[in-house]
């Protein structure tokens, strides 16, 4: 079907500034086709149904709008934690800011270099995780990832990495339109975790493609940056096998546009993902958490936690599907998202979606959307706690269901530093 | 301690008048004890005190210690000295007791012009009043009120007051809910308070309680006012002969 003229102009205006980078001939037919997977799914349009609630409008546009930068004295969020730090800045490796890459059980290397060798097992994951996700629901923004990104790590891990590796990206230009790629393959056994945080750039399109092995466990915990003017779009795909457990958790705190997609297939019998977020938006802040889980074997589990704190006319959407294929047996599936509007201006748009083909399998979904317990705030007003203080302690109780989904009490006592904070500053 | 005149109130959403003037005075280191058939005003009466939204005083006057109260958020009634445990306890998922305990024990500290307590001294001091309330330690990590039984709720109101130690407690049919020997742990963690700087006021359907809690004072209220107020016999005319003797007397 022939696309639309606007959506097709809008495509190729974006496609027109932008050169194919060219590496091995493997990375140069893996860029070609994710190219022209754009050009034939058309970049995404306010008009499309994956779009209805975010306009995608400034996320496709040619250049990127400009984000002013933000400044905090904060200490950066992860900064107790002993982990790899990989830098980026504005999208580009910044070697001088980076740890040195060698670290026991993972090989670590820049995606440059990786794409430019012309046999190297990247070849088997670099947009094939991506080109498997835009099925039944095309996603242009992660195929024009793949096929112009420059930069990104490509992480091979062979065994239990003892320290996380932390991605961290700063914002140093008001108009930087980043884009990174990374590439995670992990061997049978073994286990890591990655962290992420910083605005990245004006505006940001990232991709992670994860192949999660039998037996292994793949841990991923982000924090998204700050800058209120940022706009981001990213995509995390990832592809389970057997007794695999994958686990992601999102904070997001300001962004006047983000759209976090994660889409997981669960291949192998009796593995286990669990997907959750906690947002917290002031003002013209938007964020859209979407999220496809595909039941593709027996007796795996799926979680999915989203919960979005929304103030003075703040905007979220979920949109979040699990899909049963005949066979996934004994499934059980869980997906809850819960917004709570401070005040009468915000909106929280949900779209939870089942499809199921399996006969045995448990799936229970819910999205409600409420402002503060006046029950509880008068029970801990008349124990003596104020109103404000009363009130950002039961929203931190809001997020909680989000924030217990990491596993690890020293990341969790991080995000829930960062969401007090954040909290603090707009008490009263 | 508590000085309650010609109190009037209306509830708010509706053209509703559930006070009538009511008149009370409570004595530190007295018990007084409020009874009266449903619908009286018993609870609205401990609710205005406290401070909850949705009623509306429309003459009259309530102080603590002389200082007027009415026009205090519940939060600054709550660091006056005023306690009210709740007749359904409120249960707040996400909230871990101590966390709570320890959050209104500090704004209640720093109200007062205190330093914050320590954890240790917190812990010690949580550890101390639990034991008393035979309250254990999974009690005590759990979300506030979460998962509670209805006896558990009420040990945890009166842990709650142990901590704080308010000047004046309101009791709001503390003993509904309760068998025998719950209500008898209660009342020995209510007992364990009194003393001579503190004034109680209980409200109770049934005479029970206060078998267990002595009263010195006892109210009758009925349709928005106090009809009779008498000495520990009083609770007990009421269990043999019921409220209907007594309204229709005072009539």
């Amino acid at each position: 079907m022939a696309l639309p003229q606007a959506k097709l102009d809008a495509t190729e205006a974006r496609l027109s500034g932008a050169t194919r980078p060219d590496g091995a001939a493997w990375s140069n037919a893996a860029r070609d086709a994710a190219l022209a997977r754009v050009r034939n799914a058309g970049l995404p349009h306010r008009r499309d149904e994956y779009w209805k609630y975010t306009n995608p409008e400034t996320l496709v546009q040619t250049d990127a709008p400009e984000a002013a930068l933000f400044q905090s004295d904060d200490t950066p969020i992860f900064n107790g934690i002993d982990r790899l730090k990989i830098v980026f800045v504005d999208g580009v490796f910044d070697a001088e800011a980076s740890d040195d890459l060698s670290l026991e059980g993972v090989k670590i290397e820049r995606l440059s270099d990786a794409a430019s060798v012309d046999i190297h097992w990247a070849k088997d994951l670099y947009g094939v995780l991506e080109e498997r996700g835009q099925t039944p629901v095309a996603r242009p923004l992660a195929a024009l990832n793949t096929a112009l990104a420059t930069d990104g790590i490509v992480i091979h891990v062979t065994g239990k990495v003892s320290k996380p590796v932390n991605l961290i990206y700063h914002h140093r230009s008001t108009s930087s339109d980043a884009i990174l790629h990374h590439v995670i393959k992990m061997d049978p056994g073994t286990e890591i975790t990655v962290l992420e945080n910083g605005p990245a750039a004006a505006r940001f399109n990232k991709v992670m493609e994860v192949e999660v092995a039998d037996g292994s466990c793949f841990h991923h915990v982000r924090a998204q940056g700050r800058d209120h003017e940022r706009r981001a779009a990213t995509h995390v795909f990832a592809r389970l096998a057997e007794e695999s457990v994958f686990k992601s958790f999102t904070l997001t705190a300001n962004g006047v546009l983000t759209r976090n997609e994660c889409i997981i297939e669960l291949t192998g019998d009796n593995a286990k993902a669990h997907v959750a977020g906690a947002c917290v938006g002031d003002g013209d802040f938007h964020h859209d958490d979407t999220v496809f889980i595909t039941h593709d074997a027996v007796n795996c589990e799926s979680r999915q936690v989203f919960k979005k704190v929304l103030r003075n006319g703040a905007r979220g959407v979920f949109q979040g599907k699990i899909l049963v294929k005949p066979g996934a047996q004994k499934t059980d599936g869980y997906q809850i998202s819960q917004s709570l509007l401070l005040d009468g201006d915000s909106e929280f748009d949900a779209k939870p979606e089942l499809e199921i083909y399996a006969d045995d399998v448990a799936c229970s979904h819910g999205s409600t959307s409420g402002a503060i317990d006046e029950e509880g705030l008068f029970y801990l007003r008349a124990r003596g706690v104020p109103r404000d203080i009363a009130t950002n302690l039961l929203t931190l109780a809001f997020l909680a269901e989000a924030v217990e989904e990491i596993e690890d009490e020293g990341l969790r006592d991080e995000i829930v530093g960062r969401l007090e904070g954040w909290l603090e500053r707009r008490r009263g | 301690m508590l000085e309650i005149k010609n109190l009037h109130v209306d509830l708010e959403d509706e053209d509703k008048t559930i006070l009538k003037g009511v008149d009370l005075t409570v004595e530190a280191g007295k018990v007084h004890a409020i009874m009266g058939p449903n619908g009286s005003g018993k609870s609205t009466l401990s609710y205005v005190l406290a401070g909850r939204d949705g009623y509306e005083v429309t003459q009259g006057s309530a102080t603590l210690e002389g200082v007027d109260i009415l026009d205090m958020e519940p939060e600054e009634r709550a660091a006056a000295g005023l306690f009210l445990a709740f007749q359904y306890p409120v249960e707040i998922p996400g909230v871990g007791n101590m966390t709570f305990l320890r959050t209104a024990l500090n704004a209640q500290r720093k109200a007062k012009g205190l330093e914050e307590m320590s954890a240790t001294d917190f812990l010690k001091l949580v550890r101390e009043k639990a034991a008393t309330l035979k309250m254990d330690n999974d009690m005590l990590k759990r979300p506030v009120n979460v998962g509670f039984s209805g006896g558990e709720k009420k040990r945890n109101e009166i842990l709650q007051m142990a901590i704080l130690e308010p000047k004046m407690c309101i009791l709001d049919e503390t003993d509904s809910g309760l068998d025998v020997d719950a209500m008898k742990l209660v009342a020995e963690g209510v007992n364990a308070l009194r003393n001579e700087g503190r004034g109680f006021l209980v409200i109770t359907h049934y005479q029970r309680l206060l078998d267990h809690i002595k009263p010195d004072v006892v109210h009758i209220m009925s349709n928005g006012r106090i009809i009779k107020t008498g000495g520990p016999e009083l609770a007990l005319e009421v269990e043999q002969n019921g409220y209907e003797d007594i309204k229709a007397e005072v009539a």
